[in-house]
């Protein structure tokens, strides 16, 4: 790449192929219309004016989830809606990737150790890119989860994604792909 | 406005030998009927012109280790002006072998959730209930969540639940 630079004119640019795919990916992040609780509520007030999920491009909330490549599983997972979840999750395209917004989604939350009918985090049942913390998490939480998630995107290397079996599989945020 | 106390001796009256002690030192009295005598006294006291209770507000359960108890709060309210005026605590204790008390869904539409509530979660049947299911854990779900002796599942259609 060092060859190329700066030998053109201005307007001539040159990236790698998986750097534009992986800025384009993470520059639209389509989440599903899918909220279980309060910080449903959050995720909502996040895409007001206020503070504006569109900065980041993940403001299309797509009510199918055939169109969507991100799910923001907002609030807890009861068990009745558990195995919902997971259907959601496998009707999504890939590459589809998961944040788990709060204490619930995150391990059950106040539910962990009385709540019968919780589930005692969502990635018993799918696999999660970011957990994000709080009972709920303000919208600028949510916002460093995405901003966490697109960089985790920039290091994804598409030719490789057979091999390593995709970016459904968890893995630790922020850390360089193998 | 009659009081909860007056209420009870009227009922007393009205259905000797049904209507149980009148419980005075809590903060809301309340009135112990028997389960047997619950729809008539249920029919009588809302279509009676002076007490008229034709809203009731909730049916609660709780279980008192060998004995489901269904507490139900009763509202006479003045359909006119929208006010409340007076309000009634019915009582009803079944044994927790056989926890069956008649069914109110016919006198206050109302009762019929709230009775799939109690059944789902307490476990009590109400005989003569028009579909008497569960109402929020999923239809299969073994055992009455709100149970003191209610174990906890471990496994949910595969789900590790430990």
């Amino acid at each position: 790449m060092a060859i190329l630079e700066n030998r053109f004119d201005e307007n001539i640019l040159t990236t790698t192929v998986d750097r534009v795919i992986n800025y384009c990916r993470g520059s639209s992040l389509w989440p599903v219309t899918f909220g279980l609780a309060c910080c449903a509520i959050e995720m909502m007030c996040s895409g007001q004016a206020r503070y504006d999920i569109a900065r980041f491009g993940a403001e299309v909330f797509r009510a199918s989830p055939r169109q969507a490549d991100l799910m923001i599983v907002a609030g807890t997972v009861t068990l009745k809606m558990a195995t919902r979840v997971k259907t959601l999750y496998e009707q999504m395209p890939e590459p589809k990737y998961v944040i788990a917004l709060g204490s619930c989604a995150n391990n059950g939350g106040p539910y962990y150790q009385h709540g019968y009918h919780v589930l005692k985090g969502v990635d018993r049942i799918i696999p999660v890119d970011v957990y994000v913390p709080g009972c709920p998490p303000r919208p600028e939480a949510l916002f460093d989860a995405i901003v966490k998630l697109q960089k985790k995107l920039l290091e994804t290397r598409l030719l490789r994604r057979k091999t390593d079996e995709g970016s459904s599989q968890p893995t630790i945020t922020g850390a360089p792909a193998a | 406005m009659p009081s909860p106390k007056e209420i009870h001796d009227r009922l007393k009256s009205q259905f000797p030998g049904f209507i149980l002690d009148f419980v005075e030192e809590r903060i809301d009295p309340y009135t112990q009927v028997k389960p047997e005598a619950l729809a008539r006294v249920a029919a009588f006291i809302k279509n009676d012109s002076e007490l008229a209770f034709n809203y009731l507000v909730s049916i609660s359960s709780l279980d008192e280790q060998g004995t489901l108890n269904a507490v139900y709060h009763l509202q006479s309210v003045d359909l006119q002006t929208g006010r409340t005026r007076h309000g009634v605590i019915l009582k009803v204790c079944v044994p927790v072998e056989n926890p069956v008390i008649p069914s109110v869904a016919h006198i206050w539409p109302t009762a019929d959730w709230q009775e799939r509530e109690c059944y789902d979660l307490m476990g009590i049947r109400f005989s003569g209930h028009p579909d008497l299911k569960r109402i929020l854990t999923e239809e299969g779900w073994v055992g009455h969540p709100l149970r003191k002796d209610y174990v906890f599942p471990t496994e949910y259609r595969g789900i590790d639940l430990t």
